[in-house]
């Protein structure tokens, strides 16, 4: 990756309150080459979806960007101005949400939000801008796009409105799309729609996608690469095949093994006791270590840093012990 | 744990809770707290801070009548804020008249919750024809200014008592007036709350545990549904406070003989022209300032109580 | 067959969802009616794991609510123990069936009373019961349940927020446990939660099902999880079983084009590169359903017949299937 379009450098997410300051995204490094799809997978309060707002910087306040730098295309973006920031978004970044309601307008047509988008970002006439919408919907998949054009939201189906947004979000040809979890909403037959449209876009457009989710089976259908996230750091990052196949970080093993398949029947599931500590209560050491079984003592007292070779590392100590272990190179 | 050991628990949570925090860091909120409470608990102890009873006639001598207030030249250090027309101090007259105007709101609002309460959790969780009554009858009431529907309850009462009651039954009707003419506020944001409580699966577990709907309503759902219902209440003491005064200042509240904060302002603008200001304007910044208090800490819980805002 | 607890034949549940009646009025529309559960049947053995599963708007859910009570069926019947409980005239004649089931919950955040102290909550079933006297006795039995579900006794003083979301689901379980049912009807119970905790709850619930020989009826979107913890499932598709038996026969071989679509849905964790065959289209409104055979307008196989005709349930080997096309013999083979 020679040059990546997006680089995250040591990110760290703030939230001041009356109890101290609570670390969400804490020393997080990552990058984006154009292309690829790039999972950020993790349970809820891992700081996955933060790290997406942060991105696109829509943290919302009192929290902020207290450490790190965010380069698009080797630029900063994460101390440009507010205004400057929302030309970038949406021309240069898209983004996708979880509940497609929330992400439309109730009160505008279909075709007012698009056609609004794309005249903000590109120079175009009315007319071209919204032939440009009839494309756009036409290529994510919705049928009778003519007539569907002029609908209001509420009109169009959870997966069809999940399409629009998409459509939204790709307005601008943006080299970046932001997705947090795009899917989560949807049926599994929906599902399978939307995770095949997104791959087959980021084919034809070169589009990269960050993909943030809580599901391993849509990372392991799209991804190209994965991060891991607990506890606000990157437990473990590598190529998709390699962590699902060859975790590295007891507790991407765990979380593997917690995934009831189908054929594979255990009267029981590996668990992982314990929960994710809340943002008030993160372990000294490694975050993980009270619910690892692997735990030993540096653990409880050092923090480790991702350790590995080349493209696939976890930020475990047992990768000191073992930096050989697995791997697929 | 124990009885005691839950309360004392209880206060710590509340000492560690958002709500405490909030009020801590809001200094407008805490003066008006103050505020509100010094002057609730004046009236409540009111006999033990006063020179004179001004309820008691014999206590009053017409010769002391229209003494200005202290600082002023005619001033008697007897009568701090000066006399009425019957030679009553202000000073106590305005604690006496605001243990009235106090009273007889925190009653008709205690009344017009429990009316209302109980209204808008059944209509809530009974729904169907029951709640479509219910509510059409609290909309029409709700289409009338409380005032006027207070000034009908207060004529219709008057007219059905027998005379000689009137004196005493005075503040049961007005009680009773103020009470009824503000309850569909209450049963409206109840029954709303109660719709969304309602459908939530704790109550649904509660229903296949087997409880009975009136053991669900309220022993589950009354307690989720009491925050509106204080920022409400609170608010709405103001405006019973104002409603009393306001009865009182038209001539149909409480006896004149037992002036309340409204009956002294009506006195006082009789005499608002011929120089003697201060019988309508001390009671009346007293009003104010007890309205105000009460309505400032009304907006707090509102805010408070909305995890939106917070 | 096992004895069966639980029978429940040609269930149907009509929802009105029609404007009001003024508006209908004005503006001349018909009364509309959703049949969430449209004639389901099944039974239910005594320690089995019966799962029902489909997508969002099946009325798996719906049939979940009207095993407990929560609604009163339309029509059908309704049978706990050999005892009728299919209107609320018959429940309470057999409140001892009432007692005897419980339910877990989808969201563990709406579930608990958030004024109320866990021992409350937990104590609940037992107090309204009287299934144990005594303020001291309670107490240790809500201790002992908190403790079977993978909690503390001191946990009880404490509030549902203080708990995260697999916590709460353990006290709902506990909750659940209180009343000393023998049937547990869940709903959606893991589908709220992270994957490691999910484990947790899926494991807990089958180490109580062997301890205290519970029966579950389990309701899911997820086949994996359903898989997982089932004897027999069920398939739905707006309002009505399309296919059902053994899980193990069902997930071998799965004959209806809806069990089969779903199955081929499911993201490939093992990433063996298998082709998927994406099913178009998405499920109709239960206001409106297709005529004949309602999951025609997305199925591969669909005909002139199943357009007119509903399909009745054949019995093919150990499941039971409606399907026109398993009837005539023209189902392609499944690649599983």
């Amino acid at each position: 990756m020679a040059n990546p379009l997006l680089e995250v450098r040591n990110l760290r997410v703030e939230f001041p309150t009356r109890k101290g300051t609570l670390v969400a995204v804490d020393d997080i490094s990552l990058s984006i080459a154009p292309g690829e799809v790039l999972g950020v997978v993790g349970e809820s309060g891992a700081g996955k979806s933060m790290t997406g707002a942060a991105i696109i910087g829509l943290i919302e306040p009192p929290g902020r960007v207290a450490d790190g730098q965010i380069l698009l295309n080797g630029r900063r973006i994460d101390n440009l101005s507010y205004d400057e920031m929302r030309k970038i978004r949406g021309k240069e970044i898209g983004a996708i949400f979880q509940d497609p309601l929330t992400s439309l307008n109730p009160l505008y047509r279909v075709s007012e939000q698009l056609v609004e988008t794309i005249m903000t970002h590109l120079d175009l006439t009315e007319k071209q801008a919204r032939a440009r919408a009839l494309d756009l919907l036409k290529e994510v998949g919705i049928p009778a796009a003519e007539e569907r054009l002029d609908h209001y939201p509420h009109q169009f189906s959870g997966g069809m409105r999940q399409r629009v947004v998409i459509a939204l979000a790709l307005c601008a040809e943006p080299r970046l799309i932001i997705a947090d979890e795009p899917t989560t909403a949807l049926d599994v037959s929906i599902q399978a729609q939307i995770i095949t449209l997104l791959k087959r876009l980021c084919s034809e457009h070169q589009t990269a996608i960050m993909l943030v989710t809580h599901d391993m089976g849509v990372i392991a259908e799209t991804a190209d690469r994965v991060a891991v996230m607990y506890a606000g750091r990157i437990a473990e990052v590598g190529p998709v095949q390699d962590v699902i196949k060859r975790a590295r970080h007891p507790y991407t093993e765990g979380l593997m093994g917690a995934i009831p398949t189908i054929g594979g029947r255990d009267d029981l599931l590996t668990q992982i006791d314990g929960s994710m500590p809340r943002l008030t209560a993160i372990p000294n050491g490694c975050a993980f270590h009270p619910r690892c079984p692997k735990v030993h003592f540096k653990c409880h007292t050092v923090r480790p840093d991702l350790i590995g070779d080349g493209s696939h590392s976890a930020s475990c100590w047992l990768m000191e012990q073992q930096p050989a272990q697995g791997g697929s190179q | 744990m124990g009885p005691v050991e839950r309360i004392q628990d209880n206060f710590a949570r509340f000492l560690d809770s958002d709500i405490w925090h909030s009020f801590r860091t809001s200094p407008v909120t805490v003066v008006a707290t103050v505020l509100a409470v010094v002057m609730i608990v004046a009236a409540v102890i009111a006999p033990l801070i006063t020179p004179q009873d001004p309820f008691d006639p014999a206590s009053l001598d017409l010769l002391d009548a229209f003494t200005a207030p202290v600082w002023t030249e005619d001033g008697l250090w007897r009568f701090p804020l000066g006399t009425d027309d019957q030679g009553r101090d202000l000073y106590s007259a305005i604690l006496y008249g605001s243990r009235i105007s106090i009273g007889v709101g925190f009653a008709s609002v205690i009344l017009s919750i429990i009316i209302g309460v109980t209204l808008g959790l059944i209509a809530g969780y009974v729904g169907g024809t029951t709640d479509a009554v219910i509510m059409r009858i609290a909309d029409v009431q709700i289409s009338f200014p409380a005032l006027l529907v207070a000034l009908l309850l207060n004529g219709v009462l008057r007219s059905v008592l027998p005379g000689s009651s009137h004196e005493t039954l005075a503040l049961v009707v007005i009680i009773f007036s103020i009470g009824m003419s503000i309850w569909p506020q209450f049963a409206r944001t109840v029954r709303g709350s109660t719709m969304v409580e309602k459908s939530k699966e704790y109550v649904q577990a509660a229903r296949v545990i087997g409880l009975s709907s009136r053991a669900i309503m309220f022993r589950h759902v009354l307690p989720n549904v009491m925050g509106p219902v204080l920022v409400i209440g609170t608010i709405n003491l103001a405006i019973a406070v104002l409603l009393e005064a306001t009865l009182s200042f038209l001539g149909v509240g409480v006896p004149p003989t037992e002036p309340s904060l409204g009956t002294l302002i009506r006195i006082g603008q009789d005499f608002l022209f011929s120089g003697e200001w201060w019988i309508v304007i001390f009671p009346g910044v007293f009003l104010a300032l007890l309205v105000l208090s009460v309505n400032l800490l009304g907006d707090w819980l509102r805010d408070a109580l909305n995890p939106k805002l917070r | 067959m096992t004895d069966s607890l639980l029978k429940v034949d040609n269930l149907v549940r009509h929802f009105d969802v029609s404007p009001p009646w003024l508006n209908r009025v004005i503006e001349r529309r018909p009364k509309s009616v959703v049949k969430a559960v449209d004639g389901v049947g099944f039974e239910i053995g005594r320690g089995e794991t019966f799962s029902l599963v489909g997508e969002s708007g099946c009325g798996k859910s719906t049939v979940a609510r009207l095993v407990v009570g929560l609604y009163n069926p339309t029509a059908g019947s309704l049978e706990f123990d050999g005892m009728d409980i299919s209107s609320g005239a018959a429940r309470s004649r057999n409140r001892s069936a009432q007692r005897r089931m419980q339910m877990i919950f989808q969201d563990p955040y709406a579930s608990l009373n958030p004024r109320w102290r866990v021992m409350d909550i937990v104590a609940e079933p037992i107090r309204f019961n009287r299934l144990v006297k005594g303020d001291a006795a309670i107490r240790q039995r809500v201790g002992e349940l908190l403790e079977q579900v993978g909690l503390s006794a001191a946990d009880g003083e404490k509030y549902p927020h203080e708990f995260s979301g697999g916590q709460r689901q353990r006290i709902s379980i506990a909750r659940a446990l209180a009343g000393s049912p023998e049937f547990l009807v869940c709903d959606e119970p893991t589908s709220a939660l992270d994957v490691s905790v999910q484990a947790q709850i899926l494991n807990l619930m089958k180490k109580l099902q062997r301890e205290l020989g519970l029966t579950y009826l389990f309701i899911s979107h997820d086949l994996a999880v359903v898989y997982h913890v089932s004897t027999k499932v069920g398939v739905m598709y707006l309002g009505r079983l399309v296919e059902w038996g053994e899980t193990e026969v069902i997930f071998a071989a799965p004959r209806h084009p809806y069990t089969r679509m779903l199955l081929d849905a499911i993201p490939d964790l093992d990433m063996s590169g298998r082709a998927r065959t994406p099913v178009a289209g998405e499920v109709p409104s239960p206001i409106d359903p297709p005529s004949g055979c309602a999951f025609h307008p997305r199925c591969p196989l669909a005909t002139d017949r199943c357009k007119r005709e509903a399909p009745k349930p054949v019995s093919v080997g150990a499941a039971m299937v409606a399907c026109h096309a398993v009837e005539e013999d023209r189902l392609p083979e499944w690649h599983g």
